[in-house]
């Protein structure tokens, strides 16, 4: 079925200014979890939305100049983690033994790979080209006694608790 | 599926507006696209679109924003600069491709 249109029919980009804004909060250091903050960041950036993300506790590790290029990932705890054989999940018992965690981290580094997913760094590269805005957290910063030398360049201040709830008023929050 | 006119001409898209067939795109058509939206196209647009089009039928698919900084050579910051907010769908909108279907 066709429909005919005499005005033709443009897609909504919404250019006016629109207020909406993303805060994502990235507080875990493991490598999968380093994702979802950059993905939806990303999409974020990609419709125009004001994103910031701001780093505590382990996700300091994402900005943290001698810790983000290799970010780890191990199956403890985590009783999601299937083998590439149908459904079969890792056994928890098996999932400390020395020489999974590295196996598990080489593993999740080539589907990313193989997606064309950038890594950790080059990923918050794009975003801050992208127009995001990356922060640290104060306090983690206080707690590994990391000043903005030991921060990648992108991050544009040490923020503490206050200056993030002033920030990001009006925001949607994502806690990761 | 519509049919809407653009610059006089039967064209086909999505629901959304996006050009659904790859054959039915011009560079007239490109500049009457890009006026719809707002958008002045420069050489370093029309680089753009060359790409995306190119890259769409060499791939079978739509080139996201990192691929077209990545392979494309045209960074990211300049991206947002030409297509603003919106680049990814607003390049492919003119480049007459579906919008990308990629994450990254």
């Amino acid at each position: 079925m066709t429909t005919q249109t005499d005005t033709p029919l443009i897609p909504s980009f919404d250019d006016e200014e629109t207020d909406r804004k993303l805060a994502i909060i990235c507080s875990k250091g493991n490598l999968d979890m380093a994702y979802p903050a950059l993905v939806l960041g990303n999409a974020a950036l990609g419709e125009g939305i004001e994103t910031h993300l701001f780093f505590t506790f382990w996700g300091f590790d994402m900005i943290t100049k001698s810790r983000m290029h290799d970010l780890k990932f191990s199956p403890v705890g985590n009783t999601a983690m299937h083998m590439p054989i149908g459904d079969v999940r890792v056994p928890q018992a098996l999932a400390p033994v020395p020489g999974m965690q590295a196996m598990a981290t080489k593993m999740m580094k080539q589907q990313l790979v193989d997606l064309g997913i950038p890594e950790v760094p080059d990923f918050l590269e794009q975003i801050v080209a992208s127009g995001g805005h990356l922060w640290a957290c104060r306090m983690s910063a206080d707690m590994n006694k990391l000043t903005e030398e030991d921060l990648y360049d992108g991050v544009e201040a040490i923020i503490n608790a206050s200056d993030f709830i002033e920030m990001t008023e009006g925001a949607q929050l994502l806690f990761i | 599926m519509p049919v809407t006119t653009i610059n006089g001409r039967e064209i086909h898209v999505d629901d959304e507006g996006f050009l659904t067939e790859y054959a039915e795109w011009d560079e007239d058509l490109a500049k009457v696209l890009a006026a719809n939206i707002a958008i002045d196209l420069t050489d370093d647009h029309w680089k753009v679109i060359k790409f995306v089009r190119e890259d769409y039928q060499a791939q079978g698919e739509t080139p996201t924003i990192r691929r077209v900084s990545t392979a494309g050579g045209v960074d990211t910051k300049k991206l947002f600069t030409l297509f603003p907010k919106r680049p990814a769908k607003k390049m492919s909108y003119i480049a007459g491709v579906p919008k990308p279907h990629g994450c990254v």
